[in-house]
C-alpha cells in the first residue's frame, strides 16, 4: 500500500480553505483565552442565581407605573431615532458614491450608540435630543449603506426603457424607489427592532428608557420587577408586526416626540465649549501653537495615552472579541438544529424558537449586565452573554436556511445527518454570517467597558468620569479605527473564501 | 436621413458581432431586421438606439417594468421627460384624470383595460410585453425601435400590436423572428447572417422562401 504522503497533492486528503480559516480562528481564540481574565469573583453566585430565577417565575406586573413609562419611552426614542435615521439614510444613499460621504457613514456606524450617547451627554445633557441623536446617527450610517446597495440593484432594463431626458428625481421615484421599496421597508422595520434594543440600553447612561428602570430594579435586588419589565419588552418585540402597521406609523411619529422624557434644557455654551475647548488635546488647549515645547508636550501626551490606555484597551477588546466570536460559532452550531425541521418536531421547535427569541431580543448589553451581577467583573460574563445573543441570531438564520435543504430520501438521521448532510451544506453561509457579525461583536465588546470590563470602553468611561474629553475623543478614534479594520479584514476573508457578501438581515 | 452607418464594426465589449456594416435609415422607413438568433439583430438595434436615443421610443426585449408599480404608472413613465418633476410625483401619489384619459385608449386597444391599476409584477409575460408596448406608444415621437416586440403574445395580439406601432410611429425598426409577419408589415427587410448584412431590399416582391437562406445554418444543425 502506498504511503499517503507520497501521493500527489490532489489525491491526498486535504482541508478546504474554510476549514483552515476556522481552525486558525479557534487557535487564536485559545491563545487569547490564556490571557483573558475569566474568574468568577462573586462570593455566592448560586444563591444569586436562585434569587433571580425566583424573580423570573414571580414577575411583578403590579409595578405598572414604572413598567408603563419605561416601555412607552423606550418605544418613543426608538421611533424618533430610527425615523430620522431612515430619512437621513435615504438621502445619504443618493450621495453614497462620493468617497467622503461613504467614509462619514462608516465612522458613524463604527461607534456604538452608547458612545454617541456619552458624547452628546457632554454637549446636551440629559435632553431627549441626546437619546434621539445617539440612535439616529449610527443608524443613518447603516441605513445609508444598505439603502444604497439596494437601490444600486435596480434592473438596468427598467432604467434603459425610460425616455431620454427623464429627471433624476423622477427616475428615483418612478423606478429606483418602487423597485427597492419592499426591501427598504422590511429592512427599516428590522432596524426599528434593533432601535428598540438600542433605546432600551440607553437607559444605562441615564436616559429614561427600559435600561434605567432595569438597572434600578437590579440594584435594589427587585428581580420580580426586573423580570416583569423584560417580559414586557419581549412581548413588545414579538408583537411588533401586529402594532407596527403602515397606516399607524404617521400617527406614532406625530405622538412620539411628545413622549420623550428627560430634562429639556439645552445650553448653547455647553455645545460651543465642547466643540472648541473640551475636545482639544490638553497640551494644545489655549497654547501657542508655534511654540515647539507645546508640541513636544503634545507628543508626550499622545505617547502616554497610546501606551497607558489605548494599547491595553485595544488588546483587551481584541482578546475578548476573538474569544466571543469563536464561542458564538460553537453556540450557533448547537442552536440552529433547535428550530430546524430536519432535527426536531413541532413541539421541540417551538421551545427552541422561544429560547432563541428571548436570547436575541435581549440586548447583549443587558445580558452582560445580568451575568455581571452573577459572576462579578471579568471577561466571563461578557463571553457567555455575547455568545448567547449572537449565537441565537445566527442560529435562527441558519435554522431557517437548513429547512430549505432538500435531502435524498434515504439520507441518514441524527448526528450523522447533522455532520454529513446539513453542516457541510450550511458551512459557507455559517461563516458568512459569522464574519459579518465579527465587527458587530467588536463594537459591542468595546462598549462593555462601561460595565467595568477593561476594554476600550472602560478607558473611555473613566476619561468621561474625569471630564477629560480630549482623551475620550482620542480613544473613540482608536475604537472606530479598530472597527473599520475588522470590517475590512472580514470583507477580505469573505471574498477570499467566496462567501456571499450581502447579508443585511443579520447586522445590528 | 435619420441615420447613416458606413463601414462600422459593432458589438459588445466581449467582441465584435457585426463587421463592416453600412446602412441608412430614412424618415418613413418601416424596417424589419431578420436573421437567426445570434445573428446580431439586437446588436444592430442597440447601435441604432445609441445614436438615436433622444428621438426614439424603445420596446426592449425585456420590457423593464417596475414590478411594484401599477400598469398605469409603468405606461406613464413613457412621458416622464415631458412633464415637470413635481407633476410626475403628483401622478405617482395619485393619478390625474387627464393622464388616465390619455392612457386608457392605449390599454383598451391592447386588451389591458381591466389591468390598468394592477401591479405590473402580477401580470403574465404576454401582458407585461403589451404594457411595454403601451409605454412606447404613450411616449410617442416619430421613431420606434423594437426588439422582438411580439415574442410573448399570440398571433392575433401580435397583429394588434404591430398595427398600433405602425399607426403611431412614422419610422419603425423592429427585430422580428416571424418572417411572415415581417413581410406583411415592413416595407424594407434587412437580413443578417455571418456577422454581416446579407440582404437589404424592399419587401415588395419578397416571399418567405426568399429569406430561407438566412436560416440555413440552424436548419442544418437541426437535421
Amino acid at each position: 500500500m502506498k504511503n499517503i504522503a507520497d501521493l500527489p497533492g490532489a489525491v491526498r486528503p486535504h482541508y478546504s480553505p474554510a476549514v483552515r480559516v476556522s481552525t486558525a480562528f479557534i487557535a487564536i481564540a485559545v491563545v487569547c483565552l490564556a490571557f483573558a481574565d475569566i474568574a468568577i469573583t462573586t462570593l455566592d453566585p448560586w444563591a444569586e442565581i436562585q434569587r433571580m430565577l425566583l424573580g423570573v417565575v414571580t414577575p411583578d406586573f403590579f409595578a405598572v407605573e414604572a413598567i408603563g413609562t419605561a416601555v412607552v419611552q423606550t418605544i418613543a426614542f426608538a421611533l424618533v431615532g430610527v425615523a430620522l435615521a431612515a430619512f437621513g439614510g435615504i438621502i445619504l444613499a443618493q450621495f453614497f458614491h462620493i468617497g467622503p460621504v461613504r467614509w462619514a457613514c462608516a465612522i458613524a456606524r463604527s461607534i456604538h450608540e452608547l458612545f454617541w450617547a456619552l458624547i452628546f451627554l457632554q454637549m446636551l445633557g440629559l435632553s431627549p435630543l441626546t437619546g434621539v441623536l445617539a440612535i439616529a446617527i449610527p443608524y443613518a450610517g447603516i441605513c445609508a449603506k444598505v439603502y444604497a446597495e439596494t437601490l444600486e440593484e435596480t434592473p438596468a432594463a427598467a432604467l434603459k426603457a425610460l425616455p431620454a431626458g427623464t429627471s433624476t428625481i423622477s427616475t428615483f421615484f418612478f423606478v429606483r424607489l418602487p423597485d427597492a421599496w419592499s426591501h427598504i421597508k422590511s429592512y427599516t422595520l428590522y432596524r426599528f427592532e434593533c432601535g428598540l434594543r438600542s433605546s432600551a440600553v440607553l437607559g444605562f447612561v441615564g436616559l429614561p428608557t427600559l435600561g434605567y428602570y432595569l438597572q434600578t430594579a437590579f440594584s435594589e435586588g427587585n428581580y420580580s420587577e426586573a423580570a416583569a419589565q423584560l417580559i414586557m419588552f419581549y412581548v413588545i418585540i414579538a408583537s411588533l408586526r401586529l402594532w407596527m402597521k403602515p397606516k399607524l406609523i404617521g400617527l406614532y411619529l406625530i405622538v412620539a416626540p411628545f413622549l420623550l422624557g428627560g430634562a429639556t434644557e439645552v445650553r448653547w455654551e455647553n455645545i460651543v465649549r465642547f466643540l472648541t475647548e473640551d475636545i482639544v488635546p490638553a497640551p494644545l488647549r489655549n497654547a501657542d501653537l508655534l511654540d515647539p515645547q507645546v508640541w513636544s508636550a503634545f507628543g508626550d501626551w499622545l505617547m502616554m495615552m497610546l501606551t497607558d490606555q489605548a494599547l491595553p484597551g485595544f488588546v483587551a477588546t481584541v482578546v475578548l472579541t476573538q474569544i466571543a466570536l469563536v464561542a458564538t460559532a460553537f453556540l450557533t452550531l448547537a442552536f440552529f438544529p433547535l428550530i430546524s425541521t430536519k432535527f426536531f418536531g413541532r413541539f421541540g421547535r417551538s421551545i427552541g424558537h422561544l429560547f432563541l427569541v428571548i436570547m436575541r431580543s435581549t440586548p447583549e448589553f443587558i445580558l452582560v449586565y445580568i451575568f455581571l451581577q452573577l459572576w462579578g467583573p471579568s471577561m466571563l460574563p461578557a463571553i457567555v452573554a455575547l455568545a448567547l445573543h449572537n449565537g441565537a441570531i445566527i442560529g435562527h438564520l441558519l435554522g431557517r436556511y437548513s429547512d430549505e435543504i432538500s435531502l435524498r430520501p434515504d439520507s441518514s438521521s441524527g448526528i450523522n445527518l447533522y455532520a454529513f448532510e446539513v453542516v457541510p451544506r450550511l458551512y459557507g453561509q455559517f461563516l458568512a454570517y459569522l464574519f459579518y457579525r465579527w465587527e458587530i461583536i467588536m463594537r459591542e465588546t468595546a462598549i462593555l467597558g462601561v460595565l467595568g470590563i477593561a476594554t476600550l470602553g472602560f478607558y473611555i468611561d473613566s476619561a468621561i468620569a474625569d471630564i477629560r474629553l480630549d482623551r475620550v475623543m482620542l480613544l473613540l478614534l482608536v475604537t472606530a479605527l479598530l472597527n473599520l479594520g475588522i470590517d475590512s479584514l472580514s470583507r477580505l476573508i469573505r471574498s477570499r473564501l467566496r462567501l456571499s457578501t450581502r447579508i443585511s438581515a443579520c447586522d445590528g | 436621413m435619420l441615420l447613416q452607418l458606413v463601414n462600422q464594426d459593432l458589438g459588445y465589449d466581449r467582441g465584435l458581432v457585426l463587421r463592416n456594416i453600412s446602412i441608412a435609415i430614412r424618415e418613413g422607413d418601416r424596417i424589419a431586421l431578420v436573421g437567426e438568433s445570434g445573428a446580431g439583430k439586437s446588436t444592430l438595434l442597440a447601435a441604432i438606439q445609441a445614436r438615436l436615443l433622444q428621438q426614439a421610443a424603445l420596446v426592449p426585449q425585456n420590457p423593464g417594468l417596475v414590478a411594484s408599480l401599477s400598469v398605469f404608472h409603468n405606461i406613464y413613465m413613457g412621458r416622464l421627460n415631458q412633464h415637470p418633476t413635481w407633476y410626475n410625483l403628483i401622478n405617482l401619489a395619485r393619478p390625474r384624470q387627464r393622464e388616465i384619459d390619455a392612457i386608457r385608449p392605449l390599454v383598451e386597444r391592447l386588451g389591458l383595460e381591466e389591468k390598468l391599476f394592477e401591479r405590473a409584477g402580477e401580470l403574465s409575460g404576454g401582458q407585461q410585453q403589451r404594457v411595454g408596448i403601451c409605454r412606447a406608444l404613450h411616449q410617442g415621437g416619430a421613431l420606434v425601435l423594437g426588439d422582438e416586440p411580439v415574442s410573448a403574445v399570440d398571433s392575433h395580439q401580435a397583429r394588434t400590436v404591430l398595427n398600433a406601432l405602425h399607426e403611431h410611429f412614422e419610422t419603425v425598426v423592429l427585430a422580428m423572428h416571424d418572417v411572415e409577419l415581417a413581410l406583411s408589415y415592413a416595407t424594407r427587410i434587412i437580413g443578417l447572417q455571418h456577422g454581416g448584412i446579407a440582404l437589404d431590399q424592399p419587401s415588395a416582391g419578397l416571399t418567405a422562401s426568399d429569406l430561407d437562406f438566412l436560416y440555413k445554418d440552424s436548419d442544418e444543425k437541426h437535421r
